[in-house]
């Protein structure tokens, strides 16, 4: 026997799903070959900028572009009169324009653009573009623009109303008859804004002669862009084409379109060639869609034994001046207000509110952080007062896999149970909480994320998601996919997947994504969809390839297709050892008569886990998947300073499968700590409109010195409606940070922080507080 | 508007002698990037805030979004593409790549430069000596949990240069 033959038959399957493997892109990262959009070669380009209004809220009289389209070396200037269509990221709310029209409503509202053929001659332009307007009073707080005298900052939005959402699932005041015990509690949450690395950027090139458009972005989200650009360039989308280069981090910000990326085009439709825009770091805090600031009221009881009898909610969103993704946003506080315990009546109110201010809009946790802040702070204070343990209160209240809520959300994998019980063990809680000496403390709190929204924003009926593998005679085989790596890795996972049911070599795939001209269309990077929904179609079009693969090989060994061993890129037949060939000999059957081969594969998200309630918005917060986290939160706070020092946090996250664990891990990390940032320091300031820390000397995330170590436990139920029986990563442990902080704040100092940012100046605040009331209490005894 | 006279300009830019005529008020961020089109070096804010543009002169890290040619004038700058030795990545590299101390990867370009620093003046570095060099670099994805890792892998292995 020969020795080729002899390894042939060695030759074990390849194990792909599971592997703890680097990001296939990350050689070009830590190289510095990775071309991200303000990397790519455009000397040529001229140099696009934005003029923001130094208004918050202002009609607009007059534009006068004269002179600035009059200066030698400028190419283009533009304003609203130059696009009538509106966009936004729901065809329900499209409000706002790439350069405002009749109004502005910000203060850094687009008001004009110039394309220019230097960054010096750009701004010169802008100098030279006069405004003239009628300011209108403007409204910051949510308070004020509810106001019965206010003016509406959009038309048709009495008392400036965005969004109401009223239902009610159960009988919630039956619920709180029959509690032992009933709290409420009104909680704030500060605006937070994604702040990822890379600022705002993007390259347009309109060909004139042929009438063709290509746009390079920043997005997680290249299909939205490709509609809302069809839409305010009134070009046909064929003559569009959409990349999106290596993106420097998204968390939800760049899932709409923006609007500097709809002006770069109409700039260099304008300008009849190549107009590069980039931002500044500032311009990329106002364009903003962050998280909104928030108030909730909350109220839950609670039987003896810890298990709640009904929970009501009223939560105020500001939103900010345009809808963005607001509608879904307000939705998601209340839907999410399920599927994490068994709560059998359930009452939500929900408002979202204009106001003029940066538009909000979705962020990593989306909808679901500040509700659930307040409603696990206020499970802890329930805990207290009834005299249990807070992880005792939580275990009482779990749901069961294959669970369906009051509200219709249904899941099949429920691994919160194995998450609570991993936190507690590893940070060794039972010996911690209420025994630290003061100033010390630890807290627990869960949270939870959908998989992918059950219902995608634009219904078109079309699968949730597409894969092409094309596989040639070369053997190597090329994964298609319009899914948006933003740098959590959704490449790596697809090839993975690929990988797992072909059993071949890493090497022979390669993965393209993101070129409108060449890769499937994908609903992109949001909700957290990707492994689930992309990951199911490439396992759908690995399968695929399979068949014609085995086809091929039963063909060549003259034999059943049943009868074809796949050894990883050994084709045998079964039983036989000895007729080994290698994949490249089972590839030149397979293009006899064929040539190229393509496979494509799909999803759909079954239509039981698209939303099964009759309320209206039902689809919001349905999803094939829930993932679950459980966090504990070790601190220390500083009494003289009121500094909250994060010493430790344990997380366990629940994601089904990790198809990587090395990915997971990161992601997981990485949630954890974004919701440490909003827990502690984050928040985004506004004095007159004017956004006062649009840096980040002023807009305080953790550094490396204030982020403590992250331990995390994978946890894995298997979840049959995801690929290898995974669900989402990234975001479902966030918003248990924010809670488990200031539950371990509480058991260090003895109050309960209900608000975040936790700052000095809140928790000094707070001391003060406790010990003038300590004083009154004493000072009270003393005249008994 | 006056046009700032422009002049010669002698800097080692990763190993290779540079003669260039630049405004004086050129940033070296904007040197390397558009003039080199080394483009590895990233503009994460509006200077001197996030450390992504970090490169190393004369050995020692510094911000190149806030440093003018004319300060590197005679002077030696390593980027990130420096490190790279026949297209294999350097042990420092690879651990980034390896402990995914890289994600989205905007900020690992400086991560990676001030950590270079470090390790070549302390081979094996402690945590809080980790800490400190990379106080000033910005890390929005990972928790810098895998960013420490990384780092402290190249020590354990000793593998740093």
């Amino acid at each position: 026997m020969n020795k080729v033959l002899q390894d042939l038959m060695q030759v074990k399957p390849n194990k792909a799903a599971g592997a703890r493997i680097p990001l296939i892109d990350g050689v070009e990262k830590v190289s510095g070959q990775a071309k991200y959009t303000a990397d790519l070669d455009a000397d040529d380009a001229l140099v696009g900028a934005i003029l923001r209004s130094p208004y918050a809220h202002a009609e607009i009289v007059n534009i006068d572009i004269s002179e600035a389209k009059a200066l030698a070396g400028v190419k283009a200037v533009i304003t609203g009169e130059d696009c009538g269509a509106p966009f936004g990221i729901l065809p329900i709310s499209e409000n706002e324009y790439p350069l405002a029209r009749g109004k502005l409503r910000y203060r850094g509202d687009a008001v004009a653009a110039v394309a220019a053929i230097d960054e010096r001659t750009a701004q010169q332009a802008l100098d030279l573009i006069k405004i003239e307007v009628k300011e209108l009073p403007a409204y910051f707080t949510m308070e004020d623009a509810m106001a019965s005298d206010a003016l509406l900052i959009h038309e048709k939005r009495k008392g400036n109303l965005e969004r109401a959402v009223d239902e009610e699932f159960g009988n919630a005041e039956q619920g709180f008859a029959e509690a032992d015990l009933v709290l409420e509690q009104t909680y704030h949450c500060g605006e937070v804004t994604h702040a990822h690395m890379e600022p705002h950027a993007s390259l347009a090139e309109y060909d004139a002669e042929r009438d063709l458009l290509t746009l390079k972005s920043v997005t997680q989200v290249p299909y939205y862009v490709h509609l809302m650009v069809t839409q305010c360039t009134g070009m046909d989308s064929s003559r569009i084409r959409v990349i999106k280069p290596f993106v420097g981090g998204g968390f939800g910000a760049r899932t709409e379109t923006l609007n500097f990326e709809i002006v770069a085009c109409l700039l260099a439709k304008a300008a009849g060639g190549k107009v590069r825009m980039k931002l500044t770091r500032e311009e990329t805090f106002l364009t903003h869609k962050g998280r909104p600031e928030t108030d909730v009221c909350i109220k839950i009881g609670i039987k003896k034994n810890g298990k709640i009898t009904a929970c009501e909610a009223k939560v105020l969103q500001r939103g900010g001046a345009y809808a963005g993704y607001g509608v879904i946003t307000i939705l998601y506080s209340g839907a999410l207000l399920h599927a994490i315990y068994d709560i059998p009546n359930v009452k939500y109110t929900g408002r979202r509110v204009y106001t003029n201010n940066p538009g909000c809009g979705a962020m990593r946790g989306h909808g679901t952080t500040n509700i659930r802040f307040a409603f696990e702070a206020l499970l802890d204070s329930l805990a207290e007062e009834i005299g249990l343990d807070p992880i005792e209160v939580r275990r009482a209240n779990l749901l069961a896999p294959n669970f369906e809520t009051i509200n219709g959300l249904r899941a099949k994998s429920y691994g919160l149970p194995e998450c609570i019980d991993w936190v507690e063990e590893a940070s060794n809680w039972k010996e911690k909480r209420r025994q630290l000496p003061r100033g010390k403390g630890v807290g627990v709190a869960c949270s939870h994320f959908v998989s992918g929204a059950g219902r995608p924003v634009h219904w078109t009926g079309e699968p949730h998601a597409t894969i092409i593998l094309k596989l040639d005679f070369d053997g190597g085989i090329t994964i298609l996919t319009g899914a948006s790596d933003i740098g959590q890795g959704s490449s790596t996972i697809i090839m993975q997947s690929v990988a797992e049911i072909l059993g071949v070599d890493y090497g022979r795939l390669r993965v393209i994504a993101n070129d409108s001209a060449i890769t499937p269309k994908d609903n992109g990077s949001y909700s957290s969809r990707v492994t689930v929904m992309v990951g199911n179609a490439a396992v759908d079009a690995g399968k695929n390839l399979k068949k014609i693969l085995v086809d091929a090989a039963a063909s060549k060994f003259e034999c059943a297709a049943e009868d074809v061993e796949c050894m990883g890129e050994v084709y045998r037949v079964k039983g036989s050892p000895e007729t080994a060939v290698p994949f490249q000999d089972i590839v030149d059957q397979a293009m006899i008569g064929s040539g190229t081969i393509t496979a494509k594969g799909t999803y759909f998200v079954p239509r039981e886990f698209q939303g099964m309630g009759k309320q209206r918005g039902a689809a919001v917060g349905s999803s094939p998947g829930y993932s679950y986290g459980a966090t504990v939160a070790e601190v220390t706070v500083d009494e003289d300073t009121g500094l909250v020092t994060v010493d430790k946090i344990w997380c366990a996250h629940d994601c089904g499968f990790a198809i990587n664990p090395l990915s997971v891990e990161g992601q997981v990390q990485g949630g954890v700590w974004m919701g440490l940032g909003q827990a502690i320091s984050e928040e985004t300031g506004f004095q007159n409109g004017m956004h006062m820390n649009a840096n980040f000397l002023d807009y305080r995330f953790p550094t490396i010195m204030e982020s403590p170590d992250i331990e995390v436990k994978i946890i894995e139920p298997i979840d049959a409606n995801g690929p290898f029986g995974a669900k989402e990563a990234s975001e479902g442990m966030l918003s248990s940070v924010l809670a488990a902080v200031s539950s371990a704040v509480r058991d260090a100092i003895g109050i309960e922080m209900t608000e975040t940012p936790i700052t000095p100046d809140r928790v000094i605040d707070a001391l003060v507080k406790q010990e003038r009331a300590n004083k009154r209490n004493q000072s009270g005894k003393g005249a008994v | 508007m006056r046009q700032s006279s422009k002049s010669v300009h002698e800097v080692t830019v990763n190993g290779r002698r540079r003669e260039s005529v630049v405004p004086p008020n050129m940033l070296l961020i904007d040197y390397l990037r558009e003039e080199l089109r080394l483009t590895g070096t990233k503009t994460g804010c509006d200077g001197g805030e996030c450390g992504a543009c970090t490169v190393l002169v004369d050995g020692k890290p510094m911000l190149s979004c806030i440093t003018l040619v004319s300060k590197v004038n005679g002077k030696e700058v390593e980027t990130v593409e420096s490190l790279s030795e026949n297209g294999r990545l350097s042990s420092l590299q690879r651990m980034f790549h390896e402990k995914l101390g890289t994600q989205c990867g905007f900020c690992t370009p400086g991560v990676i430069m001030a950590s270079e620093a470090l390790l070549r003046k302390n081979a094996n570095p402690s945590d809080e000596e980790i800490r400190k060099a990379l106080e000033g670099n910005l890390c929005r994805c990972t928790g810098y949990v895998k960013i420490l890792e990384s780092v402290k892998a190249v020590a354990e292995a000793g593998a740093a240069r």
